[in-house]
């Protein structure tokens, strides 16, 4: 099959991108200047992070959209406002997760942001349930630039007049070029930021503009160390159709009303799961010294008894240090318990560590 | 000192004596990209003719370091192992990994001159 790519292929050509191949499209693994300075960057000013090969499905309905959605999220959708969005999963019976993704409620329907690897799937599987009511569209025809940072919210709100007035995990339709963007406050870096939903032909002139005025593009390489030092799971590493939301420890996604009433698919393991405990749970891992510990390395106890399991491994560049996120017996989640993880035939110690390594700076507001 | 030679795995060597001085190339580097961490051989270790004899780690993913001849360990760079990022800075100066006294020379008969490598480097990376 041939390679996709995005509506900022050239753009990151013509920006010295190295290329790899990420769920079919051809996509920036780092710049010129490097996965580490680049993290840098995005910490201390503003990254533009293209994140077009993401899905934007939109759903269109009302109050029964609703109700029926309920049945496959384990949100409370009724309660939630009109442009406000929840980090959620898509599960089988099993609680099983097929994707995580952000949904979004829209005057006229909802707004979901799904992985791209995960988006066809996901899009077969909502279809199935939705599609004789409800008309379902994968967007082809926009992309998402995600511009994150502390200098995001000056640069963007010079080009998109009132975007700061968002608070975290909002979003709202701006003007701009006669166009109309969604913008989101939101973003996979633990840093202040937004995502803008911008249709294709625009979206390299409106990229151009946030470079020009101090923002700098980032390849995927750093924002996998900056989504790990923020603690944040990634599809296909912390989460797949293997693990539950609450072995993940993403039980905060579930809403607490939906717990006591269940009825969404994977409710009946998700409340069990609760009640019992899992057996397995995702925590946060730091190797001491300088080791990296990658995704499958083993981990053991302090007797060398295997425990677990590493999922993401690499470099923190804001921590200096390895940091990793890994899935282990429940006994041995507590923080500071010490652990041994096996790296090319030898067992080096670590720890236990709580999440995020680096401290989150989102700007929330009331809710 | 001998002229500098370059090893299909990309590590440079310049003989002084019978001791070899070893490194990554400049071009590794750029193709590993920020290095973050790195392991070295044992003082007193004995390494084999492109066997392993370290790791480097990118923030990406490990990789191997090979020896491009035989020989005893007889100094490691430990300012590499406490300062990483100091390969990418100077790979093929200050930041050499290892030096290991030969036990024959000729070993270096097959691995590649500067103009060869540079050669080698430009295609191998197209």
């Amino acid at each position: 099959m041939e390679i996709k790519k995005t509506s900022l292929n050239k753009l990151h050509q013509d920006s010295q991108a190295k290329f790899v191949e990420f769920a079919g499209y051809e996509m920036p693994i780092q710049y010129s200047k490097g996965v580490i300075e680049e993290h840098r960057f995005t910490r201390s000013h503003a990254g533009i992070f293209d994140v077009s090969h993401m899905g934007q499905l939109f759903i269109y309905g009302n109050e029964n959209l609703t109700s029926d959605l309920e049945k496959i999220f384990p949100l409370d959708l009724k309660n939630l406002q009109q442009n406000c969005s929840k980090y959620s999963f898509l599960m089988n019976e099993e609680a099983g997760i097929y994707d995580d993704l952000i949904i979004t409620k829209l005057e006229d329907g909802y707004l979901i942001i799904l992985n791209a690897a995960c988006k066809e799937k996901d899009f077969e599987i909502l279809s199935n349930i939705l599609s004789k009511k409800y008309k379902l569209e994968l967007s082809n025809d926009r992309a998402l630039v995600a511009i994150q940072g502390p200098k995001a919210v000056e640069i963007l709100n010079e080009t998109i007049k009132g975007v700061k007035n968002l608070t975290f995990m909002t979003g709202d339709w701006f003007d701009y070029n006669g166009q109309k963007l969604f913008v989101t406050r939101s973003g996979y870096t633990g840093e202040d930021g937004f995502e803008v939903s911008i249709l294709n032909d625009l979206a390299e002139e409106f990229t151009k503009i946030l470079i020009k005025k101090g923002a700098k593009l980032i390849g995927l390489g750093a924002r996998d160390t900056l989504r790990l030092e923020a603690g944040l799971c990634l599809y296909g590493h912390e989460l797949d159709l293997n693990k539950t939301p609450v072995e993940a420890n993403l039980k905060w996604a579930i809403s607490k009303e939906r717990l006591s009433s269940g009825g969404f698919v994977g409710s009946d393991k998700i409340i069990n799961q609760i009640k019992e405990g899992a057996k397995q749970i995702r925590v946060g891992i730091k190797p001491e010294g300088r080791l990296i510990a990658r995704e499958k390395t083993k981990i053991f106890n302090e007797t060398e008894l295997p425990i677990g399991e590493i999922t993401s491994g690499t470099f923190g560049p804001s921590i200096n240090g390895p940091i990793a996120m890994g899935y282990v017996d429940k006994a041995f989640s507590k923080i500071d318990t010490k652990i041994l993880l096996e790296v090319r035939g030898k067992k080096h110690p670590a720890n236990i560590c709580k999440l995020p390594f680096y401290k989150k700076s989102y700007v929330k507001g009331v809710n | 000192m001998s002229e500098v030679k370059f090893s299909k795995e990309h590590e440079w060597i310049i003989l002084e004596g019978d001791v070899a001085t070893i490194g990554i190339t400049q071009h590794a580097t750029e193709m590993l990209g920020d290095i973050v961490f790195a392991e070295l051989p044992e003082k007193g270790s004995n390494v084999e003719k492109d066997g392993t004899a370290g790791v480097v780690e990118s923030t990406k993913a490990a990789s191997d370091v090979y020896t491009p001849v035989s020989g005893e360990i007889v100094d490691i760079n430990q300012a590499i192992v406490d300062d990483p990022a100091k390969i990418n800075e100077d790979p093929e100066g200050t930041a050499w990994f290892f030096k290991l006294k030969m036990k024959d020379i000729s070993e270096l008969d097959s691995l590649m001159n500067k103009e060869e490598y540079d050669k080698f480097a430009k295609e191998s990376s197209s």
